[in-house]
C-alpha cells in the first residue's frame, strides 16, 4: 500500500495510564512526507499516541519504530521534534531567549532562532516576556521550538487549540511547507474542519483507530457532506458496532479498566 | 555548550526577577547584621561563620526545589529530554548558575561580616567564603532531588523547614554534637549539615589538613551523590 518504508510503525502497543487501559494491541502504518491528522474526542488517546511516538510514554508492551529507529532512542532527538499540548516554554524568559536557549541545545545558530520566530509570527514580541503574551501567541512559542533546525518528524499536539482562523490558515500554510519538503508531520486537532488540510486522517476513539483514511474517503465512507458529520457519523457506527472497523474485543464502558485480568510482560 | 546553554538560561530567568537577586544578595547581609547586633562579640564569632555556611544552604535548596519543580510540572522538562540535552548538562547547567550566585552571595556577605559587624576569623576568609559556596552547591543538589517528592509549589517550600531546622538543631548549632546524647548524636553522624557546620567551624578557628578536609570531602560525596540520585528522578519516559 504504501511506496515507501512507514514513518511511524506502531505494533501491538499496549499502554496503561494509571487505571486505564489507553492502548490495547494498537497497530499502525504512517507514510513518511504527508501530514497525518490525529482526529477523535478528548480522551481517547491522541496525546498518548503522541507520546509513544515521541518515546516519552512508559509502555506496556509493543514495538514503536520512528524513522527506521525505536521511538526516543538518542539518533532520533534530533530527528524528532514535538509540541505538546501545554505552552512547554520558560514563562520568565522572553521569546526570543526561549527560542534561542532551545536553539544551542541543537547546536544551532541564532539565525535559526530567529528564522523560527519570524516563520510564526512572533518576530515583533521576541522580546517579550512569555508571561505576558496572550494563551495564542505562548502556543506559537512552544511551536517555533518544534521548528527548529531540520527534524525528518514533526509531532505537533493540538497546535492550534484558542487560535483565530487567520492564525490557524498561516500555521497549516507552515505544516503544508513541511511536508512539501518532504517532513512528515503528525498533528492532532479536534477541530474537524482543519481535517481537510491533511493528506491522512487518523480518527480515534476509547483507544482504538476507527478509521484511518484520506479526507476525500471520509466524506465518501459516511456519505456526509462535511468532515465534522462524517467523523460523527463514523464514531456513531463505531458505537454501535465497534468490530466492523477494527478487531477489538470488548466494548466496556470508558470508567472500569477495560482490562482486569492484564497480563504482565 | 549545552551545559552553559542551561546555565546561562536559569541565570537568565533569575535576572528577568530582580526581586528574587536582591533578595538573594541582601538578606544574608541582613541576617548577619541582626546576629552581630544581638549577640556578644565573642559569641558572634562562633555563630557569624555558621550563618555564612548555612544562609546559602537554605536558600539554594529552596530556589532549586521550586526551579525545577516547576521545570517538572510546566512541561519544559519533559521537551528538555527529547533534545539533545543530557541529564548530567541539566543537572550541573543548575549547580554552575547557582554556584555562581552563590560566589556573588559569599564575596558579599563575608565581607560584610568581617568588615562591618567585625566578625572575627582565625582562619582564612577564602576558606570560609568557600564553604559557602560549596553548601550553596550541596543545597542545590539536595533541592533538586527533594522537588522529585512534591507535586506542589507548598508541599516544596515546607521541605525547607522540615530538612532544614531538625539538622541545625542536630548538627551543632546550638549545643557541640559531643555533647547531645549518644542516640542523638549518632543521628547526627549521617545529616549533611552536620559537617557543613563541623567545616566552617573549623575552617574559621583556623584548623586546616585532614580535619578539615574530612568534611568538606564527605559534602562533596553528599553533593555528587545528590545529583546522582536526582538524576535518577528525570526519566525520559513517564507513565
Amino acid at each position: 500500500m504504501m511506496n515507501s518504508s512507514p514513518a511511524v510503525s506502531i505494533a501491538g502497543l499496549r499502554v496503561k495510564r494509571g487505571k486505564v487501559q489507553v492502548f490495547d494491541g494498537l497497530d499502525l502504518d504512517l507514510a513518511p512526507g504527508r501530514i497525518t491528522g490525529l482526529m477523535g474526542p478528548s480522551g481517547c488517546g491522541k496525546s498518548t499516541l503522541i507520546r509513544c511516538v515521541v518515546g516519552i510514554q512508559k509502555v506496556q508492551g509493543g514495538t514503536v519504530t520512528v524513522l527506521g529507529q525505536p521511538a526516543g532512542t538518542p539518533g532520533l532527538r534530533r530527528r524528532v521534534s514535538y509540541s505538546s499540548q501545554q505552552a512547554s516554554v520558560y514563562t520568565d524568559l522572553s521569546v526570543g531567549e526561549n527560542v534561542a536557549y532551545f536553539a544551542r541545545l541543537f547546536g544551532l545558530p541564532s539565525s535559526e532562532a530567529e528564522r523560527v520566530v519570524a516563520a510564526v509570527g512572533l518576530a515583533d514580541q521576541s522580546r517579550q516576556r512569555a508571561d505576558d503574551l496572550s494563551g495564542g501567541q505562548l502556543t506559537r512559542t512552544s511551536l517555533a521550538i518544534a521548528l527548529l533546525g531540520s527534524p525528518e518528524l514533526v509531532v505537533l499536539d493540538e497546535p492550534t487549540v484558542g487560535l483565530d482562523p487567520v492564525l490557524r490558515a498561516e500555521l497549516w500554510g507552515i505544516f503544508r511547507n513541511l511536508a512539501d519538503q518532504g517532513i512528515t508531520l503528525i498533528v492532532s486537532s479536534h477541530v474537524m474542519d482543519e481535517a481537510n488540510r491533511c493528506d491522512d486522517l487518523l480518527l480515534m476513539r476509547q483507544g482504538r483507530i476507527v478509521a484511518h483514511t484520506s479526507p476525500a474517503n471520509l466524506l465518501l465512507e459516511s456519505g456526509k457532506s462535511d468532515p465534522d458529520e462524517a467523523f460523527l457519523e463514523l464514531i456513531r457506527r463505531d458505537a454501535a458496532e465497534p468490530r466492523h472497523l477494527l478487531d477489538t474485543p470488548d466494548d466496556a464502558p470508558d470508567t472500569a479498566p477495560r482490562h482486569a485480568q492484564e497480563e504482565e510482560r | 555548550m549545552r551545559l552553559l546553554a542551561t546555565a546561562g538560561r536559569v541565570l537568565g530567568q533569575l535576572r528577568h526577577d530582580p526581586r528574587t537577586v536582591a533578595i538573594m544578595a541582601l538578606l544574608p547581609m541582613l541576617l548577619v547584621g541582626l546576629f552581630a547586633w544581638i549577640m556578644p562579640a565573642q559569641q558572634f564569632d562562633r555563630i557569624g561563620p555558621m550563618l555564612i555556611a548555612l544562609f546559602p544552604f537554605t536558600v539554594m535548596f529552596i530556589v532549586t526545589s521550586i526551579a525545577t519543580l516547576r521545570e517538572r510540572t510546566s512541561g519544559t522538562l519533559e521537551r528538555l529530554l527529547t533534545t539533545p540535552l543530557r541529564k548530567v548538562e541539566l543537572l550541573f547547567g543548575y549547580e554552575i548558575a547557582f554556584g555562581l550566585v552563590a560566589v556573588l552571595q559569599a564575596v558579599l556577605v563575608v565581607t560584610f561580616a568581617v568588615y562591618v559587624c567585625g566578625l572575627d576569623i582565625d582562619g582564612s576568609l577564602w576558606v570560609v567564603g568557600g564553604m559557602a559556596v560549596l553548601n550553596a552547591l550541596m543545597g542545590t543538589a539536595l533541592g533538586l532531588l527533594a522537588s522529585a517528592f512534591a507535586r506542589t509549589e507548598f508541599q516544596a517550600v515546607q521541605f525547607m523547614p522540615v530538612f532544614v531546622f531538625p539538622q541545625m538543631a542536630l548538627g551543632g548549632v546550638f549545643m557541640p554534637r559531643a555533647q547531645m546524647p549518644d542516640v542523638l548524636s549518632a543521628i547526627s553522624d549521617w545529616l549533611p549539615l552536620s559537617y557543613s557546620i563541623e567545616a566552617v567551624q573549623r575552617a574559621s578557628t583556623g584548623i586546616t589538613g585532614w580535619e578539615l578536609n574530612r568534611p568538606l570531602l564527605i559534602l562533596v560525596g553528599v553533593t555528587l551523590l545528590a545529583l546522582l540520585l536526582g538524576s535518577l528522578t528525570l526519566p525520559r519516559r513517564t507513565p
